[in-house]
C-alpha cells in the first residue's frame, strides 16, 4: 500500500522562448450527441501569451480549455501541449501534463472539508509529493500572500467571500507553479470592482509565475485588462482575433456587438 | 444537424453495470497504487464508525427490547420461558443484527457519502482534484469504501451486544434473571457457526455501502438536484444489496454448517 507513483516534482521551470508554441488546435471538432459544440477551432498560443477567450453563453468555451486539460476527449482534430498530442497521452503522461497546467474553475472549486491551508498543501503533497513540512509551509505562504489572503489561512471556504473564493482558488492552482493557466470565466459572479481586483490578480501572477494563459470570459473589463490577444468565438468556431484595441475598431457586427458598451 | 439517438433502457442499464464492474475495478487498482491515504482513512473510520456508534445503539437496544417483548407470550404459551435468551441471542446474532444494522447504516452512511461526493462533484470539486493531477479515486473513494468495509462489522457487533443487552433488560420486566446467568445462556447458545458466517456477510455489506455510496455520488449529474438524487439512490440501492448479499449469505451458510 506504501507504494508511491515515481511523479518528481517538475524541475525549476524551463524559460520558453517567447516564440515557442505552447499550445496548437487544428480543426478541433466535439459534439454532444448531436450538438455540435466545437466545429473547427484553430488557435496558436505562445510562451508567456496572454489568450482571452470570447463568446456567449452556451457556445462551448470552456469545452476547448477542457480539452486542452484532458478532460474531454476531441472527436476530431489536433490538440498538442507543448508539442504532444493530449488525446494520444496514456495515464502517466497526461498526469505529468497536468502537473504544468493549471485550471481555476469558475466556482474556485476550493474543497469544502479542508481549510485554506489544507487546500494548499493538498497539491503539494498528493501531486508533488513534498515532504518536507518547512518546504510546504514556506510555498502556502508566499502563494497565499502573492494573492492577498495570508490572513485567511485558516479560514474554511464557507466562511470566505466569493472573490476570496477565486483568490485561494488561484493560489491553489499556481502554488505548483504551472507553466499554462486555464481561467474558466474567472469574475463570473463577481461584483465589479472585485471582478476588477481578480483581473488584476490574474495579469499580476502572470508576470510574476511567468505562466501561459486562456481566460475564458464574457467580462470585457476581465478581457481588456488581461488580454495580449482576445479571440471571438461563434457557433464553434473561432471567428476573430486580435488586440483588444484592433477588435474595438472591427467592422464585424458580432465583434462589435461585444464592444458596444465600451467607451 | 445529426439525428437524435435514443438509447433502449436495457443498453443504459447494461452500460451501468459496466461502469460498476470498471469503478470497482480502479477502486481495487487504486488501494495498491500510488501511496494510501493514511489519515483520510481514519478520519473516515472516525466520520462512519464513531458518528454512527449511538445510531446503531439505540436501534439495537430497542431491537433487543422489542424482540424479547414479542417472543416471550408465545414462548411462555409453550411453556418454553427459558429458552428466551438463547431463541434472543441466535435469531440476533445470526440474522436480525446485522442485517437491520447494515440498513441504518446504508441509510445513513450511504447517504452521506452519496451525497458529499455529488455535491463536490457539481460544485467542481472532483474536476479541480483531477485535473490538478491528484487521484480523487485514491483519496475520496478507496478510503471511503475500505472505512466502511471495516467499520460496518464492527458496527455490526458493537450492536449485537447492546441488542443482547436490550434484552436482558426486556426480559426482567416480567421475569428475574441474572445478568450472569444470561449471559451464561446467551453464550451457550451460540457457536462459532453463529457469529462467524454473520460477522464475514457485515464485511461485505460494508463493502456494498461504501461502492454503492462512492459510486453514487461519483456518477451524479452536474445539478443541485442530482445531489439529493444520487443520496437517494444511494440508500435505495445500497439496502436492495444488502438483502440479496443476505440471501446468498444464508444460502451458503446453510450448506456449509447447518445440514
Amino acid at each position: 500500500m506504501e507504494e508511491k507513483e515515481a511523479v518528481a516534482e517538475p524541475k525549476e521551470k524551463k524559460t520558453h522562448d517567447k516564440n515557442e508554441v505552447v499550445i496548437e488546435i487544428i480543426h478541433l471538432k466535439k459534439s454532444f450527441g448531436s450538438k455540435d459544440v466545437l466545429k473547427d477551432i484553430n488557435l496558436t498560443v505562445h510562451s508567456g501569451e496572454n489568450v482571452v477567450v470570447l463568446g456567449r453563453s452556451g457556445q462551448g468555451k470552456s469545452v476547448t480549455i477542457q480539452c486542452i486539460v484532458g478532460m474531454l476527449i476531441p472527436d476530431g482534430g489536433t490538440l498538442k501541449v507543448f508539442g504532444e498530442e493530449v488525446a494520444d497521452l496514456n495515464d502517466k503522461e497526461l498526469k505529468e501534463l497536468r502537473m504544468k497546467i493549471g485550471f481555476l474553475f469558475q466556482s474556485g472549486a476550493l474543497y469544502d472539508s479542508m481549510t485554506v491551508r489544507e487546500n494548499m498543501e493538498f497539491p503539494l503533497t498528493r501531486v508533488l509529493k513534498l515532504e518536507d513540512q518547512g518546504e510546504i509551509d514556506k510555498r502556502v505562504e508566499e502563494v497565499l500572500e502573492a494573492v492577498g489572503l495570508a490572513e485567511a489561512i485558516d479560514k474554511m471556504p464557507s466562511d470566505l467571500s466569493g472573490g476570496m473564493r477565486k483568490r485561494a482558488g488561484l493560489a491553489r492552482t499556481l502554488i505548483i507553479k504551472p507553466e499554462i493557466m486555464l481561467y474558466d470565466e474567472p469574475t463570473t459572479g463577481l461584483d465589479p470592482i472585485t471582478s476588477r481586483e481578480i483581473s488584476q490578480l490574474i495579469l499580476d501572477m502572470q508576470k510574476r509565475y511567468k505562466t501561459t494563459s486562456i481566460i475564458i470570459t464574457h467580462d470585457m473589463e476581465c478581457a481588456r485588462i488581461t488580454a495580449d490577444r482576445v479571440v471571438i468565438m461563434d457557433d464553434g468556431e473561432y471567428i476573430a482575433q486580435g488586440s483588444f484595441d484592433e477588435l474595438h475598431k472591427s467592422k464585424n457586427k458580432l465583434v462589435q456587438s461585444f464592444f458596444k458598451d465600451i467607451s | 444537424m445529426a439525428e437524435e439517438i435514443t438509447i433502449p433502457g436495457w443498453k443504459k442499464w447494461l452500460e451501468d453495470i459496466g461502469e460498476q464492474v470498471s469503478f470497482f475495478i480502479r477502486f481495487i487498482k487504486n488501494i495498491f497504487v500510488g501511496g494510501f491515504e493514511w489519515s483520510e482513512f481514519v478520519r473516515q473510520c472516525y466520520e462512519i464508525g464513531y458518528r454512527s456508534m449511538m445510531l446503531v445503539g439505540i436501534t439495537s437496544f430497542i431491537m433487543g427490547v422489542v424482540l424479547i417483548l414479542q417472543l416471550r407470550p408465545t414462548l411462555v404459551e409453550f411453556g418454553a420461558a427459558s429458552m428466551l435468551p438463547k431463541t434472543l441471542s441466535v435469531s440476533f446474532v445470526r440474522e436480525i443484527g446485522p442485517v437491520i444494522i447494515a440498513i441504518i447504516c446504508a441509510g445513513k452512511i450511504a447517504s452521506s457519502i452519496g451525497a458529499e461526493l455529488g455535491s463536490m462533484k457539481v460544485t467542481e470539486q472532483l474536476d479541480a482534484m483531477d485535473v490538478s493531477g491528484a487521484n480523487p479515486l485514491q483519496y475520496l473513494v478507496v478510503t471511503r469504501i475500505l472505512a466502511t468495509t471495516i467499520m460496518v462489522p464492527f458496527l455490526s457487533v458493537i450492536g449485537d451486544v447492546i441488542g443482547l443487552f436490550g434484552g436482558f433488560l426486556a426480559l426482567n420486566l416480567r421475569d428475574h434473571i441474572s445478568l450472569s446467568l444470561y449471559a451464561t445462556k446467551v453464550l451457550a447458545s451460540l457457536d462459532y457457526t453463529d457469529f462467524l458466517p454473520a460477522f464475514i456477510k457485515t464485511i461485505f455489506f460494508g463493502l456494498a455501502i461504501g461502492f454503492v455510496g462512492c459510486y453514487k455520488g461519483f456518477h451524479s449529474s452536474k445539478g443541485t438536484e442530482s445531489v439529493g438524487l444520487a443520496a437517494n439512490s444511494a440508500v435505495v440501492t445500497a439496502s436492495l444489496w444488502i438483502f440479496v448479499i443476505d440471501a446468498i449469505a444464508v444460502q451458503i451458510t446453510s450448506l456449509l454448517f447447518y445440514k
